[in-house]
C-alpha cells in the first residue's frame, strides 16, 4: 500500500505548528499504525530529517500512551480501539490521512503529535482514590461485592486516560474521564466513604483545567477505546448534586472552589 | 448555593430543572391550544380562567422568567467555557454520533428567544396584531394566522425548532439529572422523542388548523353547527 500522510508538525510547545505532507511506501496491511509511522520515521531519520513524535507505550491498547485523530476521528475508524491497535488494513491504497494531535486547550501541545495530558493526572490527585489503612492485603472475600456493582465498577475502570474522549468532544469536556474515575470507585464497598467530596473535588479540578461542558454531543462514548459509557457523566452529575444539596459539611472540608 | 453556581456541572444541573419546567409549560401551553379545535368558548374560558385567577397565573408567570434567565444565563457561560477549551481546532474534525438538534441547539436557541419576543408581542400584548382583541385568544389565533400569512410560517417554522431543542434538550436534561435508566446508545431516548413530536405536531395543529379552515371564525354559521 501507498499512502499520503498529512501530519501536524511542530517543534515545540509555543512554535508554530502546520501540515506537512509525506509519502508512505511499503505499507502492509498488517502493519500496526504505529508501525506504519514507524517506518516512516526511519525513512525521515535516514533523510536527516526529524522523527514525527507521537506518545506509545505498551503498543497493546492498555497504558493510554498512544492517541491521535486520524481524518478527524481520535485513534481512527475502528471503534473501541486505540491507535497502536488499529491495522492499517482498515485503510485502502492511496488513501490520504490527515493525521492531527489531540486538541484541547487543557492538552498543550508538546511537539507534533504529543500532547501534555497531566491535566488527567491532577483530576485524579483531586480524589481519585480510597484512603484505607493499609497493611497485609485483607482475606478473600472479606468484603462481599455484588456481582452486578463489580462489572459496572469494572467498565469503568477500563478507561486508560488517553483523552480521547476530549480530544472527540466539540466543547473539549473531560466529562466522561472524570466520570469514569468516579464511577470505578463509587460503585465498590470500598468507594462509599469519600464519595459525594471526591465527586465536588474531581468536579472542581476539572474545571479548574479549562475543559469544556458536556452537552451529550455522545462523541466521547463514540470514540472511546474502551467503550465507557455516557451513563458515567449521568452517575457523576447525580453524585455532584446529591453532595451539593446534602452533604454540606463535606463540602466546606473540600475548600474547592 | 454559590459553589453549586460556580461549577460546570451545577450550571448544567441548573439549565436541566429549568429546561424541563419550561417544558412542563410547553405541553400544558400545546394541549390548552388544542382547545381551539372545540370551539371559541372552550379555549377562552381557559383564558379567562388564567386572566382572572392571578394567585395561577403570576406565580406561573415569575416561575418561567427566573426559568428562561437562569437557562439562558447558563448557557451563554457553559458555551463561553467550551469554546475556551476548544480554542484552536483540528484541520478535520468528523463527529460521528451528534445529532442535528444537538449541533444546531446553541444557534436555534437565540431564534427560540426571539421567537418567545415576538410571540408575546403578538398574541399576549397584541402589539404586532392589527384586530387584536383582549380575553379573545380565539379570535386572535384565528385573524393572526388567517390575515398575517408570514407569520403562520414563521410560526410554523418556529415549531421545528422547539421540537428540535426538545428532543436534544429533554434528553439531555435526564442525563444531567442522572435519572434515566442506562441505554446503550445515545439515540435511544423514547421521551424525549414522544415529547418533542407531540410538542412539533400540537403546537403546529393550531395554525395548520386555521389555515385549513379547520378552525374557523366564531361567527361562522358552519363552524357553530359543526360544534354543538
Ligand atoms: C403555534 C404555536 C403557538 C400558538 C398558536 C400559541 C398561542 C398563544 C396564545 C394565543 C397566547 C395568549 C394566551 C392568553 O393570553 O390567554 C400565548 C401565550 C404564550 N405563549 Fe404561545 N403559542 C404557541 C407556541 C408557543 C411556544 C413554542 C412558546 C415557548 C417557546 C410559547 C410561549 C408562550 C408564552 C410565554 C405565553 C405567555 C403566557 C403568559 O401570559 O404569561 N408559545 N400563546
Ligand atoms: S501504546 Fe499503550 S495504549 Fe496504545
Amino acid at each position: 500500500m501507498r499512502l499520503t500522510l498529512r501530519v501536524w508538525r511542530q517543534p515545540a510547545p509555543n512554535a508554530e505548528g502546520r501540515l506537512v505532507t509525506y509519502t508512505a511506501d511499503d505499507v502492509t496491511p498488517d502493519m500496526s499504525f504505529l508501525e506504519m509511522l514507524d517506518v516512516v520515521n526511519e525513512g525521515l531519520t535516514e533523510k536527516g530529517e526529524s522523527p514525527i513524535a507521537f506518545d506509545h507505550d505498551c503498543r497493546e491498547g492498555i497504558c493510554g500512551s498512544c492517541g491521535m485523530m486520524i481524518n478527524g476521528v481520535a485513534h481512527g475508524p475502528m471503534k473501541a480501539t486505540t491507535t497502536c491497535q488499529l491495522h492499517m488494513r482498515s485503510f485502502k491504497d492511496g488513501d490520504t490521512l490527515t493525521i492531527e494531535p489531540w486538541r484541547a486547550a487543557a492538552f498543550p501541545v508538546i511537539r507534533d503529535l504529543c500532547v501534555d495530558r497531566s491535566a488527567f493526572d491532577r483530576i485524579i490527585q483531586a480524589g481519585g482514590y480510597v484512603s484505607v489503612a493499609t497493611g497485609n492485603a485483607p482475606d478473600g472475600n472479606t468484603l462481599p461485592v455484588a456481582k452486578g456493582d463489580a462489572e459496572a465498577a469494572m467498565d469503568a475502570a477500563a478507561c486508560i486516560g488517553c483523552g480521547a474522549c476530549v480530544a472527540a468532544c466539540p466543547n473539549g469536556s473531560a466529562s466522561l474521564f472524570t466520570a469514569a474515575k468516579l464511577s470505578h470507585l463509587s460503585h465498590l464497598p470500598q468507594g462509599q466513604p469519600e464519595r459525594y467530596r471526591r465527586a465536588l473535588m474531581m468536579v472542581a479540578q476539572m474545571d479548574e483545567e479549562s475543559f469544556g461542558n458536556c452537552t451529550w454531543f455522545g462523541e466521547c462514548q463514540e470514540a472511546c477505546p474502551k467503550d465507557v459509557s455516557i451513563d458515567e457523566i449521568a452517575r457523576m452529575n447525580r453524585d455532584f448534586w446529591m453532595a451539593s444539596l446534602f452533604e454540606r459539611d463535606e463540602k466546606v472540608s473540600t475548600g474547592t472552589g | 448555593m454559590a459553589l453549586f453556581w460556580a461549577s460546570t456541572v451545577g450550571k448544567k444541573l441548573v439549565m436541566a430543572v429549568t429546561g424541563l419546567l419550561m417544558a412542563g409549560f410547553l405541553v400544558t401551553h400545546m394541549t390548552a391550544n388544542l382547545l381551539a379545535y372545540l370551539g371559541p368558548d372552550e379555549i377562552n374560558a381557559y383564558s379567562r380562567f388564567l386572566h382572572t385567577t392571578p394567585e395561577v397565573l403570576w406565580p406561573a408567570r415569575l416561575v418561567l422568567l427566573a426559568s428562561v434567565v437562569l437557562h439562558a444565563v447558563s448557557a451563554y457561560q457553559l458555551s463561553r467555557t467550551s469554546a475556551r477549551a476548544r480554542s484552536e481546532d483540528y484541520a478535520v474534525h468528523r463527529l460521528q454520533v451528534a445529532t442535528i438538534a444537538s449541533r444546531t441547539i446553541r444557534w436555534f436557541s437565540v431564534l427560540l428567544a426571539l421567537f418567545i419576543v415576538i410571540h408575546l408581542l403578538h398574541f399576549t400584548s397584541g402589539t404586532l396584531l392589527p384586530g387584536f382583541l383582549e380575553g379573545n385568544p380565539y379570535a386572535n389565533i384565528v385573524t393572526g394566522f388567517q390575515t398575517q400569512r408570514g407569520m403562520a410560517v414563521f410560526y410554523l417554522a418556529m415549531m421545528v425548532v422547539v421540537g428540535l431543542h426538545v428532543y436534544h434538550g429533554a434528553w439531555s436534561s435526564i442525563r444531567t439529572l442522572g435519572l434515566s435508566r442506562p441505554k446503550a446508545h445515545p439515540l435511544v431516548r423514547p421521551i424525549a422523542t414522544i415529547v418533542a413530536i407531540a410538542l412539533w405536531l400540537g403546537f403546529s395543529a393550531v395554525p395548520v388548523g386555521v389555515l385549513t379552515g379547520a378552525i374557523r371564525p366564531a361567527g361562522d354559521t358552519t363552524y357553530t353547527a359543526h360544534a354543538r
